[in-house]
């Protein structure tokens, strides 16, 4: 391991060119590197090392033992999704090393294991994200009534950032996901906790100012409608639902 | 039934004078009435908690469906005709029959009912409308079907991203422990039953039931081996049932209804009603309970307000959410929604998430969009998925510019059928039917791009490669197909 680390470490980056050679010039090639979501390495850095502490605060800390009641004493580990979110949020959104680790104790497992979860689940954010963490789908059925425009007036109104990035004032991340089970709202996005649905550009550029000026717009569909009824009109469950018995049969009743 | 509307069974049937056989009377279905409606509260116009969902018949003498005991339980689902609503439809009371085995209390072992909430699919989002509004027919489901299999408790799997449901849900659940629903003393039968919420974190394949498994245990979704099936080792090496969440709501209903009353919607062996979820080009995108077997063009017309641009500005729909293929316009105007109806049209119910395209979609662009989420999606497990998905993706992208050979095309489709039944689950099959759905009925479109990115940029090999780019003082392997002619003779037709 010591060995070859030294020996790749001397090796650089990118080959110098090699003079110009006539005609036929062949550049060397190198393999792109992997585009992926995020890394699944962990490198230490300074806001993100195992040396940061991390502990539940007393409340999450009931909450924490609450959760791994659920599960039988032997098999405690299964804990470890519901514990991680609960890290997360008290971590201001993103799960450091240092989150795992302590997880990891709590539920006397391997770390390993959890880094193995950590990268595995898509809503484990392992870098630090904005104050407001908006998550636009672009899947197909939100892609079919214009979340393209959606994700694009998004990045636009936020001074022009890229999908995954952060914008300069630390207040909001954007990043496109898959879908989220919102589709006949379509098109929808996520804001922290929050679905706004049914969206168009303009209503997108007002809860986004919402959100910058630190209130919170009300969630759900901004067309007008309540839920997912068709927004014409009712046709189904128009009258008062039936009650208790009502229909069942003569056993029942 | 379907076949007895078409017109050339019509011609048939006057041509057959001296018939003495009568044609049984054609059937309708749709047009369910609202107080043959299960999720009453989908919209959540009333109160959601215990004391709205009590005035709307749920927890109704759940005491007497818990003393009939189990096999009762199961026979009353046997006899409805109830098949699973997750996407497989498995006929539900024999899956919940599996976990009584002769001598199944010998066993001592605890049992398990799962309850799969993790709705990931494109296209669906009809379990989220009966989590966030009617929760106590899906907890109350959960005592009733873990009684009919003898568990002793529940876990909800709920996708991470669902929030608002699982607050709803973990209310429902306070609630129902609080008022002895739940608990030692479930409703004071005696049957001792917990339920317990488990959020996820965004992993579409933990809808799948052993990854899904996987994830409770605390571990990455990764599928199961199948056997040992999860009735035998499941859960923390419990027999187990997962089961999706409208086939368990609907069940007290179905008990307290009586099974014929279930069954006597929808088509024999397709029996029930159904939340549809339609999205999409439609006027009015909504989520609505049906009669099963409703045709799809009634469904869309009559609860959506019709394809935007009208019927005949319709393309393509996608009936069962994004892992069935894509029907074209005239199977759309015969199908019926129902799981046989569908897989006889080469598609398939899925979870009932119609996704609508009209004429202005780019069919090519947005079944690439698919093959960018199973890519995304896979879990890595299986190598010919892992590796496949990546590859599908990249080929369909090109296939949106049309750059690329024809040849490629089958190509293409050679390889979903390399992938497709060569996987641990069935996330393979799902990224690999959509793209054969779309060669079935859209080829032309997808050639014609070919042919028009040809014609601007010249000569295109395999792999997307422009001839006129490549240089040919450098080793270029001769199977780029790069100097292939354009009329190259045309290959076998293969079918799909």
């Amino acid at each position: 391991m010591g060995i070859s680390a030294t020996m790749f470490a001397r090796i650089p980056r990118r080959l110098p060119r090699l003079g110009p050679t006539p005609a036929a010039q062949r550049a060397i090639s190198f393999t792109p590197s992997r585009r992926s979501d995020a890394l699944f390495i962990h490198r230490d850095t300074p806001y993100n090392n195992p040396d940061i502490e991390f502990k539940f605060t007393p409340e999450n800390l009931k909450k924490a033992q609450e959760v791994v009641a659920r599960y039988p004493k032997q098999y405690a580990k299964a804990a470890v999704i519901p514990l991680l979110d609960l890290g997360q949020r008290q971590n201001k959104g993103w799960t450091s090393i240092s989150v795992m680790n302590y997880i990891a104790k709590f539920l006397e497992m391997p770390p390993m294991r959890v880094y193995e979860v950590a990268t595995f689940y898509t809503m484990f954010n392992r870098e630090p994200i904005g104050t407001n963490f908006v998550q636009v789908c672009t899947t197909t059925p939100c892609m079919l009534r214009g979340s393209t425009d959606i994700l694009n007036t998004t990045l636009e109104h936020l001074g022009g950032i890229k999908p995954g990035e952060t914008t300069k004032d630390g207040k909001f991340t954007v990043i496109e996901v898959e879908c989220q089970g919102a589709c006949s709202n379509a098109p929808m996005l996520v804001v922290n906790d929050d679905y706004y649905e049914d969206l168009t550009p303009e209503s997108t550029k007002k809860i986004l100012d919402a959100f910058a000026k630190g209130e919170k717009p009300k969630p759900g569909p901004q067309s007008g409608r309540h839920t997912s009824e068709n927004s014409a009109g009712l046709t189904s469950l128009t009258g008062k639902p039936y009650g208790p018995g009502e229909h069942c049969s003569p056993e029942f009743q | 039934m379907l076949s007895s509307s078409r017109p050339t069974t019509t011609a048939l049937r006057r041509l057959r004078g001296f018939a003495t056989v009568a044609d049984p009377p054609v059937r309708r279905y749709g047009g369910l009435k609202d107080q043959d409606r299960i999720f009453t509260n989908a919209y959540l116009r009333h109160d959601h908690g215990l004391k709205g969902a009590k005035s709307r018949g749920d927890w109704h003498r759940t005491k007497d469906i818990l003393l009939k005991g189990d096999s009762w339980i199961i026979q009353q689902i046997k006899d409805s005709g109830l098949r699973g609503r997750g996407g497989a439809g498995f006929p539900s009371g024999l899956k919940w029959s599996f976990m009584n085995k002769p001598d199944w209390q010998k066993d001592k072992r605890p049992r398990y009912l799962v309850v799969n909430a993790d709705e990931g699919e494109p296209g669906t989002c009809k379990d989220r409308e009966i989590l966030r509004g009617d929760p106590h027919k899906l907890v109350e489901g959960c005592l009733v079907a873990g009684r009919g299999m003898n568990a002793n408790a529940a876990y909800i799997y709920i996708r991470g991203e669902f929030v608002q449901e699982a607050n709803h849900l973990q209310q429902a659940i306070n609630e129902a422990y609080k008022d002895g629903l739940l608990g030692p003393n479930a409703c004071g039968s005696g049957y001792s039953f917990d339920v317990y919420v488990h959020r996820g974190a965004g992993a579409y394949i933990c809808g799948e039931e052993t990854a899904l498994i996987e994830s409770i245990e605390g571990k990455q979704g990764k599928p199961r081996l199948k056997p040992p099936f999860p009735a035998d080792v499941g859960l923390f090496g419990c027999p187990t049932t997962v089961a999706n969440v409208e086939t368990v709501s609907v069940a007290p209903t179905i008990c307290r209804r009586g099974a014929s009353w279930f069954a006597g919607f929808g088509r024999e062996r397709n029996q029930g009603t159904k939340l549809f979820c339609i999205s999409g080009h439609v006027n009015n995108p909504c989520v609505v309970e049906e009669e099963m077997s409703i045709p799809l063009r009634e469904l869309l017309e009559k609860h959506c307000g019709g394809i935007r641009g009208g019927w005949d500005n319709l393309l393509g729909i996608i009936p069962g959410g994004c892992s069935v293929p894509v029907l074209n316009q005239k199977q759309s105007g015969e199908v019926l929604m129902d799981y046989d109806s569908l897989k006889d049209a080469g598609s398939g119910l899925g979870t009932g998430a119609v996704i609508v395209m009209d004429k202005s979609t780019d069919i090519v662009a947005a079944i690439a969009r698919f093959s960018d989420f199973y890519k995304h999606e896979s879990c890595g497990q299986c190598t010919p998925c892992r590796e496949g998905t990546t590859w599908m993706k990249n080929m369909m992208h090109r296939m949106v510019e049309g750059r690329g050979h024809r040849r490629e095309i089958d190509m293409l489709l050679e390889l979903t059928k390399q992938v497709e039944g060569r996987t641990i689950c069935a996330l393979g099959d799902a990224a690999a039917w959509p793209i054969q759905g779309l060669m079935r009925h859209f080829r032309p479109e997808v050639e014609a791009r070919i042919d028009a990115f040809r014609a601007k940029h010249g000569a295109v090999g395999f792999g997307g490669h422009i001839a006129s780019e490549l240089d040919d003082n450098l080793a270029i392997p001769d199977n780029l197909g790069a100097r292939l002619p354009i009329d190259a003779p045309a290959p076998p037709p293969t079918s799909v």
